[in-house]
């Protein structure tokens, strides 16, 4: 655009003998457009430049001057302080580097935890809130209104709280399938893996790589034949029965730790927090409420003709809404579900007010005040927010791109 | 978090600036103190029924506003959790933190702060349920331990069990509440703190008498105020506030007999200490009389002692390592002269 009227607004004029005309005189370079707005932008871009350096600058400066410490060394000396629950290993010894890392996979712990189980509660109740049954869709309406309308903070307190702090002592815990629930925590046993599980796993990848070629098979035999072939069936079959026959046949390469109670506490299994369990139990809770709506409206938003020419070729309820209504809704109901899971993941930061250690607990909380380098530590902190939430949506994007394609 | 976020953005804010203005210099202008103290340890720092804030580290403050405005009382008290203190007291949220401080190298070095001085000689221990009938600290071996995040009780007992290879789980919260919470209804084995806070803290617990502390004292923890690094004016009248007080104690003033003192006394280190004679207030840019002003409005170090912690008060905590040093303690100040 911009280049069409540069030339035309330096042609010479009488164009009707372009063989006589004198050799086009270059503009001054002030009178051309584009050259013009590229000189301003490199201009604000210069002088954005010096803004940020010398705000940097200068911060670096007072910081110093004041007896303040900066720069990311500390990240390789030694923490010193303990933390409750690591998914990797960690000790006192380790670095605070390693905090950071142990925080980290804390925080994509529960905001895994949580997408997984809002997902599919809020896909439960936003279907029932459709049924026809009237108790399912009464239930599902005051679902929704309790637990989005109490604050969030205060649902953590309550799991919290109001409901584990008063389970029973260890001494008195509550006994069920080898495991133990008590006020600190659910303890279960823990898996252990003995010769031949290698097998079972391989089994396991095996049989997800069958499906994905037998889906691919069967879309192309229906294309061509119109045949059908029960992909979901046989995927399930697969997955679930080939692992579970090797590992049958392989004699049970599966021992357990029971945990044991010693001392103050179980010792062996697997200890989960009631930190985690609060606030998993919370954000979970919460957030499918949200999410109940949003696959509400999706499902609203497929016209009900749609489901009425189905039913008039006669399809079967269940093929009606696997067919026609969810790939349809998914487009609507995309977007907005993305947006739950990143309100999820930032809220996850709820956890500091119960003592969870996750990211903003341990690295932005105790690491932040052993090494008063707030600076740094916050802007790591809120680099990895910006990070999880850029790959959410992502990901969310990439997926709602997918779905698109299949409109015809 | 959100506390902690807002003093960070104050901090670049401030930082990215040219240095500040003097401390007081502001102070005088706004006509108040701005004082950082804990969210609530009975002792230390606390709001009574009236929301008066009462404690050892409040009488610090006190004294400082009394020197520096001639009032105890012009101090806005901003309670802050161990994570936030520092960072509200460089981004100049607060003048002064009075909040149960170690002095440590790492904080007095490296965080832009300094020291004025040592209000209360402490170390850490460990509060227990007594019906466990435990012994020592090396019993809690396999222990659930609650402790305040952001504090040297934290790495303290890090070091403490490592060293003498006793296995743990810390449960860290954010503030003291919750923490001695947790412990009180069962979440926690123990609970680990300074044990002047503990003591503190355990006159809120549900059956304070139920609950006692291991005999180890595992940490030294020197508890003082802390100012801003780079203002020396400022550093010097929070030292020397205090100074004032230990000195009034040692020369016996108290708020009772301060004003019969200062007609009558011809000893002269009182007249030095009221700003008859000697430096008076002025390499501190403050009134002549700063310190007469402190022992009337507070009293002497002594005084605030046994009022907030010591025997008149439900601590009950014996003078200890905080008796002058004349007097078989550790509280000794440089003479004013
Ligand atoms: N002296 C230690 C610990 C100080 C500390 O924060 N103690 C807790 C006792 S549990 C406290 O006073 N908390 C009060 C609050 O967070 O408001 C330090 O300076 O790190």
């Amino acid at each position: 655009m911009s280049s069409d009227i540069s030339n035309s607004g330096h042609k010479p004029d009488g164009g009707s003998a372009p063989q006589s005309a004198p050799p086009l005189s270059k503009p001054k370079f002030w009178n051309d457009p584009k050259k013009r707005s590229l000189l301003f932008q490199i201009l604000l871009l210069t002088a954005l430049g010096f803004v940020f350096y010398t705000i940097i600058e200068n911060t670096l400066t007072n910081l110093e001057q004041r007896g303040m410490t900066t720069g990311f060394d500390f990240l390789s000396r030694e923490a010193g302080f303990g933390i409750a629950m690591s998914l990797i290993d960690y000790t006192e010894a380790s670095s605070y580097g390693m905090t950071f890392i142990v925080g980290l996979l804390n925080t994509i712990l529960i905001a895994v935890m949580g997408i997984i189980a809002a997902t599919i509660l809020g896909f439960i109740l936003g279907v029932a809130r459709l049924s026809d049954n009237w108790l399912i869709a009464k239930f599902s309406a005051l679902y929704i209104e309790v637990f989005r309308n109490i604050p969030l903070l205060l649902q953590i307190f309550f799991w919290y709280y109001a409901v584990l702090r008063t389970l029973p002592a260890p001494r008195q815990s509550i006994e069920f399938l080898g495991s133990f629930l008590n006020n600190r925590g659910l303890i279960v046993p823990a898996p252990v893996p003995e010769d031949g599980f290698g097998l079972v796993i391989m089994g396991f990848f095996g049989a997800i790589v069958a499906s994905w070629f037998i889906a691919r098979w069967s879309r192309k035999r229906q294309e061509l034949t119109g045949q059908q072939f029960p992909v979901i069936l046989t995927s399930i079959g697969l997955i679930v029965g080939v692992p579970l026959l090797l590992f049958l046949f392989s004699g049970l390469p599966l021992g357990l730790d029971h945990p044991e109670l010693k001392g103050f506490n179980f010792k062996g299994g697997i200890t989960v927090i009631p930190e985690l369990m609060a606030l998993w139990l919370a954000l979970s809770i919460y957030t499918a409420a949200f999410i109940a709506e949003t696959v509400r409206a999706g499902i609203l938003a497929v016209s009900h003709g749609q489901t009425e020419a189905a039913t008039a070729l006669g399809m079967s309820k269940a093929k009606t809404l696997r067919l026609i209504v969810i790939p349809q809704a998914m487009r609507v109901v995309i977007p907005p579900l993305t947006s739950q899971y990143l309100n999820l993941t930032k809220n996850s930061s709820l956890a500091t007010a119960i003592g969870y250690p996750d990211l903003v607990n341990v690295f932005a909380g105790t690491t932040l005040n052993q090494t008063g380098q707030a600076i740094e530590v916050i802007a790591m902190t809120m680099a990895v927010y910006l990070t999880l939430s850029l790959l959410t949506s992502f990901f969310m994007n990439w997926y709602n791109a997918r779905i698109q394609l299949t409109e015809r | 978090m959100k506390k902690t976020l807002i003093s960070t953005a104050v901090l670049m804010v401030a930082m990215t600036g040219t240095a500040m203005a003097g401390t007081l210099e502001t102070l005088k202008e706004r006509g108040a103190l701005q004082c950082g103290v804990t969210s609530g340890v009975p002792g230390f720092s606390v709001p009574d029924d009236k929301g008066n804030w009462k404690g050892l580290d409040v009488d610090v403050c006190r004294a400082v506003a009394a020197a520096v405005l001639g009032d105890a009382t012009k101090v806005k008290y901003i309670p802050l959790n161990a994570k936030e203190r520092f960072t509200a007291l460089v981004s100049g949220e607060v003048d002064v933190l009075s909040r149960v401080t170690t002095w440590t190298q790492t904080r007095d070095t490296q965080l832009g702060i300094n020291f004025a001085g040592v209000n209360y000689y402490d170390g850490q221990g460990f509060l227990v349920k007594k019906e466990l009938g435990l012994k020592s600290v090396k019993d809690l071996d396999g222990a659930t331990v609650c402790v305040q995040s952001g504090t040297t009780t934290e790495l303290n007992m890090a070091d403490y069990f490592r060293t003498h290879g006793i296995t743990y789980t810390p449960v860290v919260f954010d503030t003291n509440d919750q923490a001695a919470q947790a412990f009180d209804t069962g979440r926690c084995d123990s609970f680990t703190t300074d044990l002047s806070q503990a003591a503190g803290l355990r006159t809120r617990m549900q059956d304070p008498s139920a609950v006692g502390a291991l005999p180890e004292v595992i940490s030294k923890e020197p508890l003082g105020p802390v100012v801003r690094q780079g203002d020396d004016t400022w550093f010097n009248i929070v030292k020397w506030s205090f100074n004032a007080m230990l000195n009034a104690e040692e020369l016996g003033l108290t708020s009772a007999n301060v004003d019969k003192m200062k007609a009558e006394s011809s000893d002269p280190n009182v007249k030095r200490l009221l700003g008859l004679d000697g430096p008076k207030g002025k390499g501190l840019d403050l009134a002549d009389d700063w310190a007469y002003q402190i022992v009337k409005q507070v009293g002497n170090y002594g005084e605030a002692y046994e009022r907030n912690v010591g025997k008149d008060s439900p601590l009950g905590l014996d003078r200890g390592l905080n008796a002058l040093w004349n007097q078989g303690g550790l509280q000794y100040a440089p003479p004013m002269r």
